[in-house]
């Protein structure tokens, strides 16, 4: 055990009575970087090394001077006897889908491969602000398109930790394994369909979805403008809720941030949960997908290890007092996927066309005969196969002559997958759910090389997730054991609006009874080799 | 040949005179300011921005709207307008598009013949302007400034008939904009940018032929100009057995000539879409009736009851609700005055609004307060001042700052009605002046003007004229 395996609430206790520096962790997380990471993604890695295959290669761009003075400047603050701040020397890393300034911010994307952001993200310079020392920018799918992370155009890309031929998950890959592997604290990433809940679970850490507009998105390079959420990844609910307390809050850069204040989200993690009514929805348990084939409307049940991981958790939750309510019907939940489909790539279209190779970013090297053909170059060379693939979908779904029969059909729909949750969610509703339980994905992690290329079928791995999105809830995914493959399995938990505080209980609550098991004992195999 | 009516629609863009841009925080307008010094990351759209909108700009177009007779929406959206083009950053524009701030409403304009033409507008919507783009030496240089300024939008439907009515809805918008303190309006600083559209039919004709679409036109002259040699254009096109195209024309107001800039064969498709940046823009009941309350007498209005209530004619009526500044400083000084309106109007028009003019200086600051002017008018009617000390009075009030009583005291500025010393005046310049006393002695009896200014101007202007003549008439005839 390192410092950098304490959680991170403890190594803030422990640097602000001065019983560990700031720069002793920095040290240690360093130290642990070097030790698992491996060579950063790069836009030239000349293909794959056989020694890739043993490391995490959760980074993009390891910021240590950075983190150095920020460790210095904690030191200094508790030297003088000044607040250091919640985070003090707790160090993280970023997603590099948000802007750090100085700093290059890829967005995984060649066409951004040379963008050294001016401004610094919001959610970041809180993180900054509270005393944590940021480590660097990790990996992600380019632009955050993906759920395995293989997609960016920075390779090698990262490894699970607790087997390295599969894949941490996506889009925030990075992010989640390098939380899993010990090398940072907390990672700040996030959540457009799943983003932060499915590598969560794929890595065996906790991973939050905040409400819509609970976290600014100021400073995050856009993909679903009107799915995006930021949020935390950490080894525990309590850091969880730790890091949500220094991100969280209004934002006068982001008209959409709630302007709301911010409950201490450590507060109730202690209460009991005697009375909470926790709902199981048979429409969670299986996933719904076309058959490319027939074009008929399939069905497959999750595996039976991740059903019986989500059964084991209502248990521990109903031994500790919540009410388990069965049966809820949320009806509209096969359709998130194809209505995400539609939304997300129209958005996404719109969001990528400010990247024309003229003001920043990759321009093509080539001749060009006049200004159009400057954008079709760089855009073509810049842009990897999944932004490309979005964009003509989002032109295509948003163009005058299909709009009605897509765009504005899955807004429709958007508003039907929100009812859902509405009536469930409703204190003076039949059901009156406190939160709905769920498996977070319909399998453990992808083997590496698997699912990608078939981007259809990878988007069925967000079917559990994405409904959040659509509704703006929040949602978690939390550890609840392993599958017969030695993965991690995530579970789920979705609540109503702001409700992030009785998430954080409940969660904190599991963690309690299930204090004792053995698969908590459990530590990623790069560890255990380490 | 047959006789054409034209079919006129203006499609304007205001720029609205707030201090900052519309979705961030800097200086909106860059007249005189070098290329590219007033942007930041959200303007020129940097990845990982984000738009946060400016409410003074809602209020401002919604004053307007009101001021338009338009519906004020409860609930309006922005959009964006996809397209990509090097003065747009984002690829995209966010503008209103389906669910715009106000719908409908209209400006009745009056002509110059006495008749009124309703002009209707379909809409008004408040958008971000674009940059610029400059081709210089075969480069196009980028201004980013202008990115992000915020505008408001507003079509007129096919509802103008010549160029002189579409220029009188021009200037009559640009009154009111400046009235309502919305926009500075300056057409030659693209405050207010006018596209023009124009076509023809054969009088009498209830259908709509295809239009073109003029753009360039920065001055209410350029408008004219521009839209007469489109008409004449497509009357000599259609008469010579042509027909005319949807092309967008380019007016070049140094040669005065249209040229050609493209054809509009299909519409472009924008793919609009819902702004998720941004929330709905909510006007409530109250902030409605807020905007109602603070909407000011129209100058149109203004107009009317001016000539109706003060009894004026029309062509002062016009020129006093001009601005709305110098209106209300009419209304005080008549107040102030408590007599003949049309006196006071003709000391403004004459005297203020000459010093006004000279000096460009503006009616709401003028150290002469519409209750100095009206005791200037005072102090002419009952005799105190004659009417050329009166006048002068108006610049020296002006320049000090003192009341009008206090200058005649302090300078002596009174009027010299007291016979003996107009007498002594008189006869100096009857002794001094031999030559001319002859020649009115000998009958040319009009050089008595010439004595009465001598006069008047040893008593330094105080002297009664109609005394002194009087008197002068009695000893030259001695």
């Amino acid at each position: 055990m390192e410092l950098t395996d304490l959680p991170a609430h403890t190594i803030a206790y422990l640097v602000r009575r001065r019983e560990i520096s700031a720069m002793n962790v920095l040290e240690a997380a360093l130290n642990r970087i070097s030790k698992v990471d491996g060579r950063p993604g790069s836009l030239d890695s000349n293909g794959r090394l056989p020694e890739d295959e043993q490391k995490v290669h959760a980074f993009i761009t390891l910021t240590e001077e950075k983190a150095r003075s920020q460790a210095e400047e904690v030191d200094r603050k508790i030297a003088q006897g000044e607040d250091p701040g919640p985070l003090a020397g707790v160090p993280f890393t970023v997603k590099d889908i948000f802007c750090v300034q100085d700093t290059p911010s890829t967005a995984g994307s060649r066409i951004l491969g040379n963008f050294i952001a001016p401004y610094t993200a919001t959610p970041v310079s809180r993180m900054e602000a509270a005393g944590g020392l940021m480590l660097g920018k990790v990996n992600l799918d380019e632009f955050t398109f993906g759920s395995s992370n293989e997609s960016s155009a920075f390779q090698p890309t990262p490894r699970n930790p607790w087997n390295l031929k599969r894949a941490p998950g996506g889009s925030s890959g990075g992010s989640a394994a390098a939380v899993a592997a010990g090398e940072g604290v907390l990672s700040l990433g996030t959540d457009t369909s799943g983003s932060i809940r499915q590598p969560a679970a794929c890595c065996g850490v906790v991973g939050m979805k905040p409400t819509y507009g609970r976290v600014s998105r100021y400073g995050l390079i856009a993909f679903g403008s009107s799915l995006d959420c930021p949020g935390p990844f950490a080894a525990n609910v309590t850091d969880a809720a730790l890091m949500l307390n220094s991100i969280a809050g209004p934002d006068v850069h982001d008209g959409t941030a709630a302007n709301l204040a911010v409950p201490d989200y450590t507060q109730d993690l202690k209460k009991d949960i005697r009375g909470m009514r926790i709902g199981l929805s048979p429409d969670y348990f299986h996933i719904t997908y076309i058959d490319p084939e027939t074009g008929e409307m399939d069905q497959q049940p999750v595996p039976s290890e991740i059903e019986a991981a989500v059964l084991s958790t209502a248990g521990y939750l109903a031994q500790m007092g919540a009410d388990i309510v069965e049966d809820i019907a949320m009806p509209h939940t096969r359709y998130g996927v194809p209505v995400y489909f539609v939304i997300s790539r129209v958005e996404a279209a719109s969001n990528l066309h400010r990247y024309d190779g003229v003001k920043y970013g990759h321009r093509t090297a080539d001749n060009v005969a006049d200004l159009r053909e400057l954008y079709r170059k760089s855009r073509a060379e810049g842009f990897g196969t999944q932004p490309k693939l979005r964009i003509l979908m989002g032109m295509y779904v948003s163009a005058a002559q299909y709009s009605e029969q897509y765009y504005n059909r899955a807004l429709s729909v958007r508003t039907l997958i929100r009812k859902d949750f509405d009536q469930v969610f409703d204190p003076k509703g039949s059901h009156r759910l406190d939160a709905l339980l769920t498996p977070t994905t319909p399998t453990t992690a992808f083997p590496l090389g698997d699912v990608y290329g078939d981007s259809v079928l990878m988007q069925y791995a967000d079917q559990l997730t994405v409904t959040a999105n659509h509704a703006g809830i929040p949602g978690i995914s939390l550890p609840a054991g392993f599958a017969e493959d030695g993965l991690p399995i995530g579970v789920q938990l979705l609540g109503p609006d702001f409700s992030e505080a009785r998430l954080l209980q409940i969660g904190r609550a599991f963690e309690m009874a299930s204090e004792g098991e053995e698969w908590r004992k459990k530590r990623p195999a790069i560890l255990s080799g380490a | 040949m047959s006789t054409y009516e034209a079919i006129i629609g203006l499609e304007t863009h205001i720029q609205i005179n707030t201090r900052t841009k519309i979705f961030c925080t800097c200086k909106a307008d860059s007249w005189d300011d070098p290329p590219n010094s007033n942007i930041c990351p959200v303007c020129t759209g940097l990845p990982g921005v984000l738009p946060v909108l400016n409410e003074r700009v809602v209020e401002k177009a919604a004053l307007l709207a009101a001021a338009m007779q338009a519906e004020i929406q409860p609930v309006s959206y922005f959009d964006r307008k996809n397209y990509f083009y090097p003065d747009l950053p984002k690829g995209y524009q966010i503008s209103q598009y389906d669910q715009p701030l106000a719908q409908g409403g209209f400006l009745d304009v009056p002509m110059p013949d006495g008749n009124s033409r309703r002009v209707t507008i379909h809409k008004l919507h408040i958008e971000e302007d674009a940059g610029k783009t400059i081709n210089e030496n075969g480069q196009r240089l980028i201004d980013f400034n202008r990115c992000g300024v915020p505008l408001i939008e507003m079509v007129t439907g096919p509802d103008l008939r010549t160029a002189e009515e579409a220029a009188q809805y021009l200037m009559r918008l640009r009154q009111l904009l400046r009235w309502l303190g919305v926009s500075e309006a300056d057409m030659e600083k693209g405050h207010l940018r006018a596209d023009a559209n124009v076509s023809i039919r054969p009088e009498g004709a209830d259908y709509f032929n295809p239009k073109t679409e003029i753009k360039n036109v920065n001055s209410v002259v350029s408008l004219r100009d521009a839209i007469n040699a489109e008409i004449d254009r497509q009357v000599n096109q259609v008469d010579a057995g042509g027909v005319v195209e949807a092309w967008t024309l380019d007016w070049d107001d140094n040669a005065g000539v249209l040229r050609k800039m493209r054809s509009k064969e299909t519409e472009a498709d924008y793919r609009y879409f819902r702004e998720p940046d941004l929330l709905p823009v909510i006007i409530n009941q109250g902030f409605r009736e807020e905007i109602l309350a603070s909407l000011p007498e129209l100058p149109l209005a203004r107009r009317v009851r001016f000539s109706e209530q003060y009894e004026l004619p029309e062509y002062d009526a016009d020129i006093l609700t001009g601005e709305r500044s110098l209106s209300d400083y009419f209304e005080q000084a008549v107040e102030a005055y408590g007599a003949d309106p049309k006196r006071v109007s003709n000391w403004v028009m004459n005297d203020v609004l000459r010093m006004i003019n000279e000096h460009d200086l503006k009616p709401e600051n003028l150290q002469l307060t519409p209750r100095h002017l009206a005791d200037i008018i005072k102090l002419v009617d009952g005799g105190t001042v004659n009417t050329s000390t009166g006048k002068s009075l108006i610049e020296k009030v002006e320049d000090t700052g003192q009341s009008p009583s206090k200058i005649v005291e302090s300078e002596g500025l009174a009027k010299v009605s007291d016979e003996d010393a107009i007498r002594e005046i008189i006869a100096g310049v009857i002794e001094n002046n031999p030559d001319q006393v002859s020649t009115y002695k000998s009958g040319k009896t009009t050089i008595i003007g010439w004595f009465v200014g001598q006069v008047m101007k040893q008593s330094r202007g105080k002297a009664d004229p109609q005394l002194t003549r009087s008197m002068l008439e009695e000893l030259l005839a001695e």
